[in-house]
């Protein structure tokens, strides 16, 4: 399972790391969104997968999963929500003020270099 | 601290409380207040004098950093005592001058007055300091001083080219001297420089030795500008002449003398020494006097002079090295050279500092300092000329005047070192006299040319600026008082010897001087038919012949080519290097943004991939593998199949819908996993997101590829199949080697123990690791407030553009 995870976790990275190479906005974004997807499995795979009940003390079994990686990802996943937010509303705005989704026209200003 | 510490404080004290006197009292110059200082000083050391005429020497310190073993140690001996009463002496008559030099209506001058009150409380520090990291500290505080006073008319564009150079020359000077220091410290394992003087036989046969000699003396030749180095000083003559003749010519390039002086107990038992300090001195001599012959500029022949003047009593110092390898005082001839190297330290400050004047003088009454424009001011400058015939003659080393006694002493030392069957000399030991009799030819010439074709010669009105007349009395006391003393010392050089001269020279040669003994400093105008005094009228004579057929021979100055200058050197590798870095930088920072993604990337999979490589963590660990079930093949593909829609999909829609499939599936993972905390999170967590897309969907532009390339897609693909590679990689090796166990038990013991929790994620999140908790929700604050600025940003301008319409 964790090898099969880990391939899965792969392709994750890479589809997200090809489409945040990408020029267009909002194809980054998605990027970043599957970027973190592949995140999330990765910690949860780091941790070693279904060794035990889920972390409720109410189960009452003899072991339980690792919680410790859960409550990362929690985090992760909260704020990766956040980043998101920001970053589809940077696109719009951007797009709006630039008038282009082309990472290329985006370019730092020359008139400063 | 103690009161020699607040001596040497006090001057930055006093730059604080500039500023307060130029905005309080506008209508008195703030020289005034300053002036004050000084001559407080000056008073302060000369009490310093019965101390250090026996040899003896005050002492106090704190400590500084004393972790690292630097103390802040104020040492007060006669070679410090000396220049503490070069700076604040003439800094009393620099600061004098000033007064009426600058307009306390046109100049910034509580600017100026900073500076140079930086200047001169860095410049006690480097001659007071025993500690050589304090010195160091110091001696950089005297080159960012010299930078601010030589751009202190920054708006002239030759005045920055100018405090740039010899900030670049003096700063690399600084560095590698901080170099030699530290080399010095681990060989003696002290930074204190007495210790070390004390530990000089030990450090002579280190192999560290030779470097720490050349990067001192890299230090001490920049900031005296010795040849090669030199070339910093002519520019620097763009600073106001207060600066120029206080710290271009009287202290500031004087602290490579010193440091060379200071450190000579040290290393100049070595012929490495002798060879470097005397052979660089001496040609700088030469090279320095023989250049500034072709100077038109009055500044510009006292600047060469000055590198000129400088490398003579560099050289009288490498001369003088010869003596420690003798072991008695009796019929130590080379003491001589040490002697006349501290006399002419004090003779060059005297006439050198008045000349300077003169030139401020004229500048300031002709608006012009071009000796091609002047001629004819004898009858309207008077006083002023007469003290420039004092400062001239005396450089050109005429009796009365102190130059004399300095230029027949220089000679002698020279002349001695043929009678040295030490060194090699033998060989090459003949080209110093010739060089130093040489060089002396052409500061006659320069000296006479100073005086003569400015006040003798053809008045010009029609190319000066303004009618040239006296000066007001108090920008000629400061020169007047120079030019007394260099009449002074020329007369009764012996107040000087004993008072000054000796206890100076003892703190050079200290090995030779046995506790309670003086060292014989006895100074005389007439010493016979010498070879000596053959030399001075040799001078006379062919350098008068010389100045009078001047125009015959003054264009062998045009055979050499401008091109292979030691400034068209500096100005070509400057260019070259800001050239070089700009083409270097644009290069690679493109301002893509992908571009620096790419690095990243390539970075991290190279860096991971080695990484990998090396710790041999590429095994599969198969024993302890989690079953596969038919949901997690199922669920695979799922994502599979999400992924390939994103990359090949042509709309918009249709992507966010698979970016949303792949979410939702990843929240089943969880399910699967047992992490039922992850899932319900990631369900709702990834509506709300593929809410916010939809809802953005409308605003984003439609998913344009912007006609990629093959090439373009290629190079992408590669780099993202590359990084997919390394994380699997990763993660199968994270799976394979456990290198300690898990912490987790901890919390599976202790969550109901110690927080009364049932579940585990939760009781993580907000009791055992609540602060991180707290700080996710403050990210997700800064991130509503970004989101909630970048909306509103609009809203206000486009209320502006309401307004205006």
């Amino acid at each position: 399972m964790e090898i099969l995870m880990s391939i899965v976790i792969g392709a994750l990275f890479a589809s997200s790391v090809y489409l945040m190479l990408s020029k267009s906005l909002l194809r980054i974004i998605i990027g970043t969104g599957l970027l973190s997807h592949g995140a999330h499995l990765l910690i949860i795979t780091m941790g070693g997968l279904k060794r035990g009940a889920a972390p409720l003390l109410g189960e009452k079994a003899a072991s339980y999963v690792d919680p410790l990686p859960q409550a990362l990802i929690l985090t992760a996943i909260v704020i990766s929500f956040g980043v998101t937010a920001l970053f589809l509303v940077l696109a719009y705005r951007a797009y709006q003020e630039l008038g282009t989704d082309n990472m290329d026209e985006m370019r730092g200003n020359e008139a400063n270099d | 601290m103690s009161l020699l510490h607040l001596a040497i404080f006090s001057p930055f004290l006093m730059a604080i409380l500039v500023p307060f006197f130029y905005k309080g009292l506008r209508s008195i110059h703030t020289g005034w207040f300053v002036l004050i200082l000084p001559i407080l000083l000056f008073t302060y050391f000369i009490g310093f004098l019965p101390v250090t005429r026996h040899n003896q020497a005050v002492e106090k310190s704190f400590d500084w950093i004393p972790s690292l073993g630097i103390r802040f140690t104020a040492y007060v001996d006669g070679l410090g005592l000396l220049f503490a009463l070069l700076i604040t002496g003439i800094g009393s008559l620099v600061v004098l001058y000033s007064i009426f030099y600058l307009s306390k209506e046109k100049e910034s001058l509580h600017n100026f007055y900073v500076y140079l009150l930086l200047f001169m409380g860095a410049m006690l520090g480097v001659v007071l300091s025993d500690n050589l990291i304090t010195l160091y500290m110091f001696w950089e505080l005297t080159s960012i001083s010299s930078f601010l006073l030589i751009a202190y008319w920054y708006d002239r564009e030759r005045s920055r080219y100018g405090a740039l150079k010899s900030m670049l020359l003096t700063v690399f000077g600084g560095l590698s001297m901080l170099g030699g220091i530290l080399l010095l410290s681990i060989m003696g394992d002290t930074f204190s420089i007495r210790e070390l003087v004390s530990q000089a036989g030990e450090l002579n046969g280190h192999p560290l030795f030779l470097l720490a000699l050349i990067l001192i003396l890299l230090g001490a030749f920049t900031k005296s500008a010795q040849f090669p180095f030199y070339i910093w000083l002519p520019d620097a003559m763009e600073a106001p002449t207060p600066v120029s003749a206080y710290l271009h010519s009287a202290t500031m390039v004087k602290a490579g003398i010193y440091l060379v002086a200071r450190l000579s107990p040290i290393f100049a038992f070595s012929s490495y020494w002798f060879w470097i300090v005397g052979a660089i001195g001496i040609f700088t001599m030469f090279w320095g006097s023989f250049n500034a012959v072709k100077q038109t500029d009055l500044k510009g022949i006292l600047a060469f002079s000055t590198v000129s003047q400088l490398g003579l009593i560099m050289s009288l110092l490498g001369a003088g090295a010869a003596a420690l390898h003798f072991d008695s005082l009796n019929d130590n001839i080379y003491i001589a050279a040490i002697v006349a190297a501290v006399f002419h330290l004090i003779n060059h400050a005297t006439f050198k500092g008045s000349l300077f004047m003169v030139v401020g003088i004229i500048d300031h009454e002709t608006g012009t300092r071009d000796i091609r424009k002047l001629g004819g001011l004898l009858s309207f400058m008077p006083i002023t000329f007469t003290i420039a015939v004092i400062g001239a003659f005396s450089m050109a080393g005429l009796p009365p005047f102190n130059g004399f006694l300095s230029k027949e002493m220089f000679f002698t030392g020279m002349i001695q070192l043929l009678d040295l069957d030490i060194l090699n000399l033998q060989t090459w030991g003949l080209l110093f006299p010739v060089l130093a009799w040489v060089g002396s030819i052409f500061t006659f010439i320069y000296s006479m040319m100073f005086v003569f074709k400015t006040f003798s010669g053809k008045y010009q009105p029609e190319k000066l600026e303004k009618k040239p007349h006296e000066a007001p009395i108090g920008m000629l006391i400061s020169p007047i008082i120079l030019a007394a003393l260099v009449i002074l010392f020329g007369l009764f050089p012996n107040l000087l010897s004993y008072t000054l001269i000796q206890p100076a020279a003892a703190a050079i040669v200290p090995s030779l001087v046995a506790p309670g003994e003086q060292l014989p400093v006895h100074i005389s105008h007439w010493h016979g038919v010498t070879p000596e005094l053959m030399m001075t009228i040799g001078v006379v004579a062919v350098g008068i012949l010389m100045y009078v057929t001047l125009n015959k021979w003054i264009k062998l100055y045009t055979l050499f080519p401008g091109k292979v200058t030691l400034n068209a050197l500096y100005d070509t590798s400057l260019y070259a290097a800001e050239r070089g870095s700009y083409t270097l930088t644009k290069a690679y920072m493109n301002g893509f943004i992908r571009t620096y993604l790419v690095y990243i990337f390539v970075f991290f999979i190279g860096i991971l991939g080695f990484t990998m490589w090396t710790q041999n963590a590429l095994t599969i660990d198969k024993s302890n593998l989690a079953p596969i079930g038919v949901y997690e093949i199922v669920l695979v593909i799922i994502i599979a199949a999400g992924i390939f829609t994103i990359l090949f999909a042509k709309s918009r829609l249709t992507s966010i819908i698979a970016l949303g499939a792949v979410g939702y599936t990843v929240s089943l993972f969880f399910v699967i996993f047992r992490a039922p905390d992850l899932a319900l999170t990631q369900l709702v967590i990834e509506t709300v997101s593929v809410a916010l897309f939809l809802l953005c969907f409308y605003h984003l532009p439609k998913l344009n590829r912007h006609e990629e390339r093959m090439g373009f897609k290629l190079g992408n693909v590669i780099i993202s199949v590359g990084v997919g590679a390394v994380i699997t990689l990763m993660s199968i090796s994270s799976h394979s080697n456990k290198m300690f166990d898990s912490i987790a038990n901890y919390y599976i013991a202790n969550t109901y123990k110690e927080a009364a929790g049932k579940n585990m994620v939760n009781v993580i999140l907000v009791d055992f690791r609540g602060f991180d908790t707290l700080f996710e929700i403050s990210v997700l604050a800064i991130a509503g407030l970004g989101i909630f600025g970048l909306i509103k940003l609009r809203l206000a301008k486009k209320g502006e553009e309401a307004d205006e319409n």
